[in-house]
């Protein structure tokens, strides 16, 4: 059996490889929100000492910090879950004018599948939309190669670069071989305002120069090996990418491949020379035909696809060889047990008494959406960050007297729920919110936000006060309750509270059992 | 039959049963060994209670993070009514190792042990070396709990004749 050296290896996962690939090249600030499947990344960051590190408010902020960064001339980088590039997505479009002094990495993990999340939205689009290169790759030891390759794109090509992750390559655990870290020198402050002040004048003067920079990065993506052909049996190919590409070398090992590592702009003379050397080429991906509408565009008939049904969810090798002969999705879910609110959980008391009172609860991202699941189901609605604190004044414009709240965790109110607290008191918005605080990002593993009053690497910073802040935004009246072991006054509270003619917030108060136990 | 260059084994249990941790073990062992691993689960709702279920696989070049449907050489399961959602992974000539659920869960102390203990139940089956599996339980337990986990493992292994 051929064994490998063990030398200067490491065992990581696609999120620590890739962190570790990034301080390698020699970054020097990053910052994130957390958020299933990409929290590993920034956690991992924060074990390199050189690094200027932060667990930031929620994505815009972590967004402009690190784009100022990199204006400012240091190698920066910005990591986030699909759904929290969304909220990053208004500084994103302009970076995209504006560019770079230094390295600027934008990296975001997908979720198909929906392990962890409330949508499966496909991040690929985003490089068309923002005119963006994205880089996508397909095993964690790419991970940490391709951040490398993406700081010297983005510093060449004056441009944020994307490099798109999944699931199963961020929390797939590979052998890594590491090296040492570059030294980068920071560029000096300079006053570029044709570049960096995008006024009109300035941005139509950009958008001509990042139409030209797509045209050389389609240039680059003819050249660059991150777009590979393996060329074997060629009665069979396939175009593919990301952890696609590993479930087809196991099913179909002689069949020949174009592996898009440099996925947009999309190198089309290498594709239409690929079509061309094999037989029958079928399309494989996740998620939306990204790769397979473009190729239809260029007018290659002879190629296939995956069916639509296969647009939902993740591929597996269980169904790898269905997607490839254009079967309809055929799968059947397989049981298991459904994930619950811990024992112990502050949140059961909380629900209880709002499942007693049959209270209309809008709920929002974290833990507390266990709400909604058997055996409490006291939670009603649960679309994005924030939404528990305007839902509830947006369903109560439509039923002004429902029996309605507003639930929300202590991260995700300083994350994007304090505004529409702020929205709900200046327009006279009625009702109670619930702040469910467990004083931490529980649902992601129980990381520090400024409420905590501790940084990501566990110093102590100044403490967000939720009481004095939710007074400052001018709520009616703000109580501070532990639930545990007080359910019959946090009823009585609520009922007072739901007959007064107020916006009320109330602080439902008490640690998650788990950073309780990590601190024993 | 061709002599075997890829392992596949599928860990499975509940979460809090230290079914990552247990993966780990096996991953850094293996990487220490000389294979090329890949090891994958999904993180997030792990703690909660709900089904985990994580895959290690090792030999010469492994693509696929994932075992599929019939592909594991051994299931290492963590909860017996686990089981039957978990078997359909195991190749037929697969190695089960349900049967020593109950062997390892007497013979430890404190159920924090289980993870550790079954590891060392399937040590005995795969072609990696002590030495290695020594230098993982370094690798993946803190100094505090190293001892206590290094007698399990050991104990363990005598489970097997």
């Amino acid at each position: 059996m051929a064994k490998r050296t063990t030398l200067n290896k490491a065992f990581l996962s696609g999120n620590e490889a890739l962190a570790r690939g990034a301080w390698e090249a020699g970054l020097s600030v990053a910052c994130a929100y957390p958020g299933t499947p990409s929290t590993e990344i920034m956690e991992a960051l924060a074990t390199y000492k050189e690094l200027d590190v932060q667990w930031s408010v929620n994505e815009k902020v972590a967004y402009e910090v690190v784009y100022g960064a990199a204006v400012g001339g240091v190698r920066s980088l910005f990591a986030c879950k699909h759904v929290g590039l969304n909220v990053a997505m208004d500084p994103l479009m302009t970076s995209s004018y504006a560019g770079i002094t230094a390295g600027f990495v934008i990296v975001v993990c997908d979720d198909p599948q929906m392990h962890s999340s409330q949508n499966e939205q496909d991040t690929r689009w985003v490089g068309i939309y923002a005119k963006l290169p994205v880089l996508e790759p397909a095993s964690p030891a790419e991970a940490k190669d391709y951040v490398g390759e993406a700081f010297k794109i983005s510093e060449k090509y004056d441009t944020p670069v994307i490099v798109r992750m999944t699931t199963r390559i961020s929390h797939t655990k590979e052998d890594v071989k590491i090296s040492k870290r570059v030294a980068v020198k920071p560029k000096p402050l300079v006053k570029d305002m044709r570049k960096y002040v995008m006024v009109p004048g300035n941005a139509r003067l950009r958008h001509v120069y990042i139409e030209k920079r797509l045209e050389k990065l389609q240039t680059f993506a003819e050249r660059t090996k991150l777009n590979k052909v393996e060329m074997n049996d060629t009665k069979l190919g396939f175009i593919t990418s990301s952890v696609s590409y590993q479930y087809l070398k196991e099913a179909y090992p002689d069949a020949s491949i174009l592996k898009l590592g440099f996925l947009y702009p999309f190198c089309d003379d290498k594709i239409k020379a690929f079509c061309k050397d094999v037989k029958k080429v079928v399309v494989v991906e996740e998620l939306d035909p990204f790769i397979e509408n473009h190729i239809k565009e260029l007018g290659i008939k002879k190629v296939k696809a995956k069916d639509s049904s296969f647009r939902c969810g993740e591929l597996t090798p269980g169904v790898i060889k269905d997607a490839v002969e254009g079967k309809v999705k055929n799968v059947k879910p397989r049981p298991g047990r459904a994930p619950r609110l811990c024992a112990g959980c502050p949140h059961w008391a909380t629900f209880s008494v709002l499942k007693k009172l049959d209270l209309f609860v809008a709920g929002d991202i974290g833990c507390y959406t266990l709400g909604a699941l058997p055996p409490t189901s006291a939670l009603h609605t649960c679309i994005c960050m924030g939404a528990g604190v305007t839902f509830n004044e947006g369903l109560r414009r439509a039923h002004p007297n429902g029996k309605i709240v507003g639930v929300v965790g202590d991260s995700t109110f300083v994350h994007s729920g304090v505004t529409g607290l702020i929205n709900a008191v200046y327009n006279k918005a009625k009702g109670i919110i619930f702040i469910l605080d467990n004083s931490t990002t529980a649902m992601t593993g129980g990381q520090q936000h400024p409420a905590t009053g501790w940084t990501i690497r566990n110093e102590p910073t100044k403490v967000l006060d939720l009481e004095q802040l939710c007074k400052a935004c001018g709520a009616d009246n703000v109580d501070v309750i532990n639930p545990i072991g007080n359910v019959k006054k946090l009823e009585a509270l609520v009922k007072k509270r739901m007959e007064e003619d107020a916006l009320s917030v109330i602080i439902s108060k008490d640690p998650c059992v788990l950073i309780k136990k990590k601190s024993k | 039959m061709a002599k075997q260059t890829d392992y596949n084994v599928t860990f499975g249990g509940i979460g809090g049963q230290g079914i990552i941790k247990a993966s780990e073990l096996v991953g850094w062992a293996a990487m220490y060994d000389g294979f090329h691993v890949k090891k994958s689960e999904v993180h997030g709702m792990s703690q909660r209670g709900g089904s985990v279920e994580s895959h290690v696989r090792f030999g010469k070049k492994i693509y696929s993070p994932l075992i599929g449907p019939g592909q594991a050489d051994f299931l290492l399961c963590f909860q017996g009514d686990e089981h039957h959602r978990l078997e359909p992974f195991l190749k037929p000539e697969g190695v089960d190792l349900v049967d020593y659920l109950k062997p390892a869960t007497d013979m430890i102390e404190n159920p924090r042990y289980l993870n550790t203990a079954l590891v060392g139940v399937l040590s005995v089956f795969l072609p990696i070396k002590d030495a290695s599996w020594q230098k993982a339980l370094k690798t993946v337990f803190k100094p505090s709990i190293l001892k206590g986990n290094q007698k399990v493992f050991k104990q363990a292994q005598k489970l097997v004749k």
